[in-house]
């Protein structure tokens, strides 16, 4: 075995850096490109593609492409809406998710194994399986309202949460989390008077900072990025569109190229926010999870 | 303060029963030590009580209220955790302060009883650390503050010692003793650790295998065991335990016989026996002594000598393949090998009909 000097172990950071670097690289192209590209008109776009031009911001640069885009659609509606029903989403289903879990995990039920198990089955269905039988249910289900009932939940909001409130994978997450807590603390709790709920709030929860921000980062990247199927078919109507959907919709206004890739630089603009916020918990959840965001 | 109950206490896990019909009665302000080896349904039993297991059959009594289908908050018990079990997420102050915030009780109040418990177990300035920042009788210390400022009727400690190093286990062990007589609570306390169970109970419930060995005060564990169980398990090192025979029986008086042990007559304790049965002969290490020559009772070969200072801990081959301990109250050399003879008073002794394994 050779032996660690100091001379090559400099030479060790330096390879790794250059590899990193490299792979930075890599990642960052497509990303630099399309913020790039959506500064250049398209004659230039076009002809810049073949060169290293194309990832630096020279020649004609403008905003116009952004001025442009959002004249043709109302991008800022449905990037609110997009970030509305992820927000409103992501805070339901952790708070419903988590108390599914404690549920499963604290509490004597008869029947709890048999559930938790028909919870989980459920992440082996794909979600086109279901889409059409949840089509027909949501366009009958009622809604009491200010204006009093209604029936059918097609175009609006809550269509594109309820059912996405609920899901085995974030039932699975807390579950797995809160097995591994201490029982002594939450036996503690409930010896010092506690309610299952204040053990709950007072004691589970306070203690669930890394399964909660795992949870919250896979949920909302799922809906913000994800969601476009679902919001296809029960959403017509521009007023409640999401973004994703968004973008098929202006792809489809035979724009140019620049113009799209300032809508793609939009979209990005709260996810890379979010990441950034969040960069640290982002890490720790997929090494823990080896789960992919 | 109160007083518990247990009648025909049963608890399965599926189809294996781990408590098999436990009957206590524990006192008001009374110490009682639950005690016995890994697995014989000792903590079990203590989660019954505070309600953190369900009762598969019997009743459980606090205060003379039946409790078995009460949730834990409500019966007015604390209980203390071998793991601590303090919440790693407040301070010192809101962990002992718990019971009393899930209460609701005014601050004013909550503030005088944390000092008041602070107070008493010493601990007034780690009251704004964090448990990370605390030893491990510090934060013992703190589950047990948890457990005072509630004033419950009845305190339940699960092997609250056993993750302490030697030296604060004794420190804590005075303190809990101190504890007891200074609130003159009803205490239940489980333990594998027969030195905390001597010195802390008013009085021991041994047990193995889910059910009771016995119960009484220590010393009368100690001088009258009812079974072979409870004589090896009290008691360091453990009573020696020799295979005998019966050879006459008079009343209470049973003369015995055994190629280790010259022949004598021992107490039956009011245990029956028949001649030319094989029994048991227990005696203590402490109560065997060097004999001068060969003039002893028992006669065998030095395998160990354990110098104490105080005193002299020996092991001793019996010419039948046994062995047996002494515990010499003095400094004593006997040489690896040599042949020894000790002595003891058969009036110490106990004779019991089981035969060890």
């Amino acid at each position: 075995m050779a032996l660690v000097t100091k001379e090559n172990a400099g030479l060790r950071l330096v390879t790794r850096y250059a590899v990193l670097t490299l792979v930075a690289l890599v990642f960052a192209f497509p990303l630099v490109f399309m913020i790039i590209s959506s500064l250049k008109p398209d004659q230039q776009l076009l002809q810049d593609t073949s060169s290293l031009r194309a990832f630096l911001p020279v020649g004609d640069i403008s905003l116009d492409n952004y001025r442009a885009a959002f004249d043709r659609a109302p991008i800022g509606r449905f990037m609110l809406n997009s970030i509305f029903v992820t927000i409103v989403t992501v805070s339901m289903s952790v708070a419903i998710c988590s108390l599914a879990a404690f549920a499963f995990v604290y509490m004597k039920w008869s029947g709890r194994d048999a559930a938790l198990s028909i919870v989980l089955a459920t992440l082996i269905i794909p979600f086109e399986t279901i889409a059409v039988p949840l089509l027909l249910m949501v366009s009958r289900l009622p809604w009491i309202g200010v204006e009093g009932v209604e029936w059918g939940w097609l175009n609006t909001y809550r269509v594109q949460i309820v059912p996405w409130i609920v899901d085995a994978l974030t039932v699975f997450l807390f579950v797995q989390y809160f097995k591994d807590l201490p029982r002594e603390l939450i036996e503690a709790a409930r010896a010092e008077g506690a309610s299952w709920f204040q053990v709950y709030r007072r004691v589970v929860m306070p203690l669930s900072g890394p399964v909660l921000a795992t949870a919250v980062i896979l949920k909302s990247l799922k809906m913000y990025n994800e969601q476009y199927l679902w919001p296809l078919i029960v959403v017509q109507d521009e007023a409640h569109r999401p973004i994703m959907v968004g973008l098929g919709y202006f792809f489809q206004l035979n724009v140019a190229w620049g113009e799209l890739m300032a809508y793609l630089t939009l979209i990005s603009v709260p996810v890379l926010v979010f990441y950034l916020i969040l960069q640290r918990a982002f890490i720790a959840s997929i090494a823990s999870t080896g789960v992919k965001g | 303060m109160a007083t518990v109950r247990l009648s025909d206490v049963r608890k399965s896990f599926g189809s294996v029963e781990t408590i098999k019909g436990v009957d206590i009665e524990i006192g008001d302000g009374e110490f009682v030590v639950f005690v016995g080896p890994s697995g014989c349904g000792k903590s079990t039993l203590l989660r019954m009580i505070a309600g953190l297991e369900d009762i598969t059959s019997g009743t459980v009594e606090i205060d003379g209220q039946v409790v078995n289908d009460i949730e834990p908050k409500d019966r007015g018990i604390a209980m203390v955790f071998q793991t601590y079990a303090i919440f790693p997420h407040m301070t010192v102050r809101e962990n002992v302060a718990f019971g009393l915030t899930i209460k609701g009780a005014p601050k004013e109040e909550k503030e005088r009883r944390v000092a008041e418990a602070a107070r008493i177990l010493q601990m007034e300035h780690l009251l704004d650390r964090r448990p990370s920042e605390l030893s491990g009788g510090q934060r013992q210390r703190v589950a047990i503050g948890r457990a005072i400022v509630r004033d419950p009727k009845v305190f339940l400690f699960d092997e609250p010692l056993s993750n302490l190093d030697a030296a604060l286990r004794m420190d804590m062990r005075m303190e809990i003793g101190k504890l007891h007589q200074s609130l003159k609570a009803s205490m239940i306390y489980v333990t594998h650790d027969q030195v905390e169970a001597m010195t802390l109970a008013d009085r021991i419930v041994v047990l193995k295998d889910g059910k009771v060995m016995q119960a009484g005060p220590p010393m009368d564990l100690y001088h009258e065991p009812a079974n072979l169980f409870v004589a090896g398990f009290l008691g360091a090192p453990s009573m020696n335990f020799i295979p005998v025979n019966v050879d006459g029986v008079d009343g209470d008086h049973v003369t015995i016989s055994s190629p280790s042990v010259d022949r004598m007559t021992v107490r039956g304790r009011g245990r029956e026996f028949t001649v030319g049965q094989t029994a048991t002969l227990g005696v203590r290490p402490q109560y065997i002594r060097a004999a001068a020559g060969t003039d002893g009772m028992l006669h065998g070969h030095v395998e160990l000598t354990e110098r104490l200072g105080s005193e002299t801990v020996v092991d001793v081959a019996l010419p039948t393949g046994g062995k047996i301990i002494a515990a010499l109250p003095e400094d004593r050399i006997l040489a690896h090998g040599s042949e020894a003879s000790f002595e003891f008073d058969p009036s110490q002794a106990h004779l019991f009909p089981e035969v060890e394994r």
